[in-house]
């Protein structure tokens, strides 16, 4: 009896959750030895992230940019892709939503900037993953080796973009300028006062909306049945008829373009303007979501939401407990991946073997 | 500084010093992969045997001690790979990603916890590797060209320089030459060959991994014990990464992933000479334009202009026993 042949609640829930709770049992074996209280830990962390009104709101203002970043990788992976430069494609989405703005925010109304902000982030990611994706496709060069000097690439090219030309004269912060307030999405407090101070707005709604579009095209779709033919076995889907080259190179150009709709959230929901690395590992966080959610629109979900907490809740703690500093979530974050994605099966015989017990 | 400033002896030297950073991670690249088993985890145990040769170094006053406390978390991560590779049959990329990923943020946090530098180790002062002096060396010190090779191209480095580039030739004969290199290279190309021909494929790919990890370990001990002197946040900056792309870009042999080595140790050196150089004709080339160069050649080589490169067959592939 292999994993297959498991109920679906078992594989889809109850393994995520076993190895959820492993990895965070070794992340509270951590500061425990760190010397302080996990369960103290615990109970701060889940007070700011969730219970808080205003901290349940920093933690969907979070998960909005991770649901992007987590379906980048996600699309990649259901076509056996394995997408690492979501961190690059999303900081060059940003640079393609910036130069829209900057050329176009003192002439266009809102309800025109913000598709145009949108269509500048998905044609500039799509276009940084389109490369990583065209040189996999005809010559064969490994998407994960390219993908990360992308990422490397990405990193130096806007480091010398926006020092040269973005920053405006006479300013010492390496960042734009500030855009003008109709390129600025709606902030949902407008309509929720009871949020507070957050800079939660309306591309949680686009988020899920994503979502939404991503489950519809990959299970129900002509083109996504395609698509997870090819990710199951490339040769018997080539037989098939599907176009594997094609394939690649339009998954890669929807994975980067999801991923530079990352940068709306970021930069047009929050600090208006371009600012050195601020994707700030989100891209990275994007591999984790997509291996917990298992590729899965709820999954993808439910992740991206825990990431917000674990990074919104990271925050507070980091500032009560000296000797937890908010790197200890990027630690997290390796296990997570590691127990979630690399170790997934870890419980799998014991499962089998209870539920093979019971029904016997 | 002009163009005139540019010296190629210290580009050349300092390639010499650039390199062993590369050569020991792809080196133990090498062992992983040609048994089998993606080692994309080379920048976190990179990182990992930094920190920890760094902060044991400092705390004992003995770089050697260092050394062996890196050597044993590199083969502890090394293991950890291994289990998930051999033993779970999972994702060795995504272990491998993981791994990284968790050292990125672990070694800061236990760095600030211990040191409270702001995820920096002390320096190490006196703790570092002596460098070695040629016998010789006060005597042609002043002979034109001789002097310089003697005391600045060949001496003058620290003993691991030496063991790096010995690494090579050695690798070279334990991979073509014995019969462990034999049944190493059967698993990566047809792990049911050879355990048809009754190799044990687990027990194969775990010693190689143990191999990978230790001569991971120097990598990072290098980069913190001799060539800064202490531990900084993120100081493997890529070089794991880059390793890896030198063993891809050597068509997974020694020699070849070698020449790699030297050729990104040569691009690192020469960014740092050509920072704030003003060159004819181009001028001033900004310092991140000239970071991205190796990445930048890489990706070129990578997409097969320079040679195609063929990798061992079962790579990333997990062995089922059949029945």
């Amino acid at each position: 009896m292999t994993t297959n042949d498991m109920p679906r609640w078992a594989t889809g829930i109850v393994l995520p959750l076993l190895n959820l709770l492993s990895a965070l049992l070794v992340a509270a074996l951590a500061i425990h030895l760190l010397g302080e209280d996990p369960v103290d830990a615990m109970r701060i962390l889940v007070n700011s992230a969730i219970v808080n009104p205003e901290g349940l709101s920093y933690t969907l203002f979070y998960a909005s940019t991770f649901i992007f970043t987590g379906l980048a990788v996600s699309l990649a992976m259901q076509a056996g892709l394995f997408n690492i430069g979501a961190e690059g494609q999303m900081y060059f989405g940003g640079l393609g939503l910036t130069l829209a703005m900057l050329a176009f925010d003192a002439s266009l109304p809102w309800y025109l900037l913000i598709p145009v902000g949108m269509v500048g982030a998905a044609l500039f990611g799509a276009l940084w993953a389109f490369i990583p994706g065209y040189l996999q496709a005809k010559r064969g060069s490994h998407i994960v080796v390219t993908t990360i000097m992308f990422n490397f690439i990405a990193a130096s090219l806007m480091n010398f973009v926006i020092v040269k030309y973005l920053i405006p004269p006479g300013e010492q912060n390496t960042a734009s300028r500030v855009f003008s307030d109709a390129a600025a999405l709606p902030p949902l407090n407008a309509w929720f006062p009871a949020l507070g101070d957050t800079p939660l707005n309306v591309s949680f709604f686009l988020s899920i909306l994503a979502l939404v579009i991503y489950g519809v095209f990959v299970s129900r779709s002509a083109w996504g049945y395609k698509l997870r033919a090819t990710g199951l076995n490339k040769h018997a889907a080539h037989y098939a008829g599907v176009k594997i080259s094609a394939m690649i190179i339009v998954t890669m150009l929807i994975s980067g373009a999801l991923a530079g709709l990352g940068a709306v959230n970021s930069i047009m929901g929050s600090t208006h303007y371009l600012s050195l690395n601020f994707v700030g590992g989100a891209g990275f966080v994007g591999i984790a979501i997509a291996l917990m959610g298992r590729q899965h629109p709820v999954g993808i979900f439910l992740s991206s939401v825990l990431f917000g907490a674990l990074i919104q809740g990271g925050f507070d703690l980091s500032l009560e407990k000296p000797n937890i500093p908010t790197e200890t979530f990027i630690f997290i974050q390796g296990l997570i991946i590691l127990f979630c994605g690399a170790m997934e099966n870890l419980y799998a015989p014991v499962l089998i073997k209870l539920i093979k017990g019971k029904k016997g | 500084m002009t163009f005139e400033d540019l010296h190629l002896g210290s580009i050349v030297v300092s390639t010499v010093r650039n390199a062993p950073v590369l050569i020991f991670a792809a080196m133990a690249g090498l062992f992983a992969e040609r048994s089998g088993v993606i080692d994309i985890g080379l920048e976190g145990k990179i990182l990992a045997s930094a920190f920890v040769s760094a902060a044991v170094a400092f705390t004992t006053q003995n770089p050697w001690y260092g050394i062996l406390a890196g050597m044993a978390v590199s083969i502890a991560l090394a293991t950890l790979q291994g289990y998930v590779a051999v033993t779970q049959k999972g994702n060795q990329l995504v272990a491998g990603i993981a791994i990284n990923i968790a050292m990125s943020g672990l070694t800061f946090v236990v760095a600030q916890y211990f040191f409270q530098q702001g995820g920096r180790t002390p320096d190490l002062g006196t703790a570092r590797l002596p460098y070695v002096t040629l016998p010789g060396s006060a005597a042609v010190a002043d002979v034109p060209v001789l002097g310089w090779i003697w005391t600045q191209l060949l001496g003058g480095h620290s003993i691991l320089v030496y063991a790096a580039f010995a690494l090579v030739p050695l690798v070279h004969w334990l991979l073509y030459h014995t019969r462990f290199g034999l049944r190493l290279r059967a698993c990566g190309e047809n792990p049911h060959a050879a355990d048809a021909a009754g190799v044990s494929v687990e027990r194969t790919r775990y010693t190689s991994m143990l191999i990978a990890g230790m001569l991971c370990s120097f990598s990072g001990a290098y980069l913190a014990i001799v060539q800064s002197g202490f531990f900084l946040r993120d100081m493997s900056a890529g070089m794991g990464y880059l390793a890896l792309t030198a063993m891809v870009f050597g068509n997974w042999r020694p020699f070849y992933t070698f020449l790699g080595c030297l050729m990104f140790g040569f691009f690192t050196a020469v960014q740092i000479q050509l920072e704030g150089v003003d060159l004819p004709v181009v001028g001033r080339i900004p310092g991140a334009l000239i970071q991205m160069v190796p990445y930048v050649v890489t990706v070129i080589a990578l997409a097969g202009l320079m040679a195609k490169s063929v990798a061992p067959k079962a790579i990333g592939v997990p062995f089922v026993k059949s029945r």
